[in-house]
């Protein structure tokens, strides 16, 4: 029996059939799109784990010549070093298509390009770990940015690859499963009605014979009866 | 043309001025978070926050985790990593996959 009701008619019985043949090319469809996003997911996320892996290593190796730094100089003077950047950044980004994700990818622009002009302090005043750690930084930064890029993929690639997989799931355990059980019950259901109205004709056939013969044994009896009385 | 915010205690972030990102001191989860959906609504496209911070603001920072931008990423503090940012990724592989494989 269907979990739900369904009217056991030739017309649902097409529209349902139309229907399966839909949602099995759907989930076939589906899972091709699952597989291939896993295999650009694998692919990303191991990456990701080593780029983050350097990229948390070069920044400690920053903090730490900060620490120095601010160990050495007074917190003002290191504030007042601080305080005016030369450089700016701008970011801008653009889309990638990885099976209908969009994913961003990130382009820089820096004011100066070139890497020595970053410092905004005179080196007088400043202690030298300063500049070690600036210097760190800016190279952490680049392989920061590259992060973001690959990070943001591999999250917005998981949200897609999750939901794809449910949609595989469902199609594949409920939604199928749900139409070939109503299909087989709609069949039996029209195969019983043809059966019981064939039954029903020959019922009717054999009444009729049985009628008639009834009237042809009177009527014989009755030309019989004439004859002998005859 | 898009922003790059960084977020976190005083001493972190203080660096990241002189590349020319834009830095916002904030140690209070409190105001992290305020500063955090402030920042979503103006043209920043990444916004790291330190690891120490983000500890404490575990479901803002989750919000923005399906949206294109902006990409919010965790970066070790001062005080080192605490592996909140390695522990995201396999959360990543995790929801992907249904189980952790690395």
């Amino acid at each position: 029996m269907p979990a739900t009701t369904v009217n056991p008619t030739r017309m649902e019985l097409t529209k349902l059939k139309n229907r399966l043949k839909t949602a099995v090319r759907g989930h076939k469809l589906l899972k091709d799109k699952r597989d291939e996003l896993m295999k650009r997911f694998m692919e990303v996320i191991r990456e990701n784990q080593s780029l983050r892996k350097s990229v948390e290593e070069s920044l400690l190796r920053a903090h730490s010549s900060f620490t120095v730094a601010s160990a050495l100089m007074s917190p003002e003077m290191l504030e007042q070093a601080l305080l005016y950047p030369k450089q700016s950044v701008a970011l801008d980004y653009t889309f990638q298509n990885i099976m209908s994700v969009n994913v961003p990818q990130y382009q820089f622009h820096t004011k100066s390009a070139n890497p020595g002009e970053i410092y905004p302090y005179g080196f007088a005043a400043t202690s030298g770990e300063l500049d070690d750690a600036v210097k760190a930084l800016s190279e952490a930064f680049e392989g920061m940015l590259k992060l973001a890029e690959i990070e943001k993929t591999v999250q917005l690639l998981a949200e897609e690859i999750e939901k794809t997989r449910r949609r595989v799931n469902a199609l594949e355990y409920v939604k199928i499963p749900e139409m070939q059980e109503n299909i087989k019950y709609i069949t039996m259901k029209l195969d019983e009605n043809e059966r019981s109205a064939t039954i029903r004709l020959m019922k009717v056939k054999d009444m009729l014979l049985k009628q008639t013969i009834e009237e042809q044994k009177k009527r014989d009896a009755a030309a019989l009866e004439a004859m002998s009385a005859g | 043309m898009y922003k790059i915010a960084v977020m976190g205690d005083r001493d972190s972030v203080m660096g990241f001025k002189v590349l020319g990102l834009d830095v916002f001191p904030v140690t209070d989860p409190e105001e992290g978070r305020k500063t955090l959906h402030r920042l979503a609504r103006e043209p920043y496209a990444i916004i790291y926050i330190t690891e120490q911070l983000a500890a404490r603001i575990t479901e803002e920072i989750s919000r923005y985790k399906d949206q294109l931008t902006p990409a919010v990423i965790l970066i070790p503090g001062k005080e080192g990593s605490l592996g909140i940012g390695m522990s995201k990724v396999s959360e990543s592989v995790e929801r992907a996959i249904g189980a952790n494989i690395l």
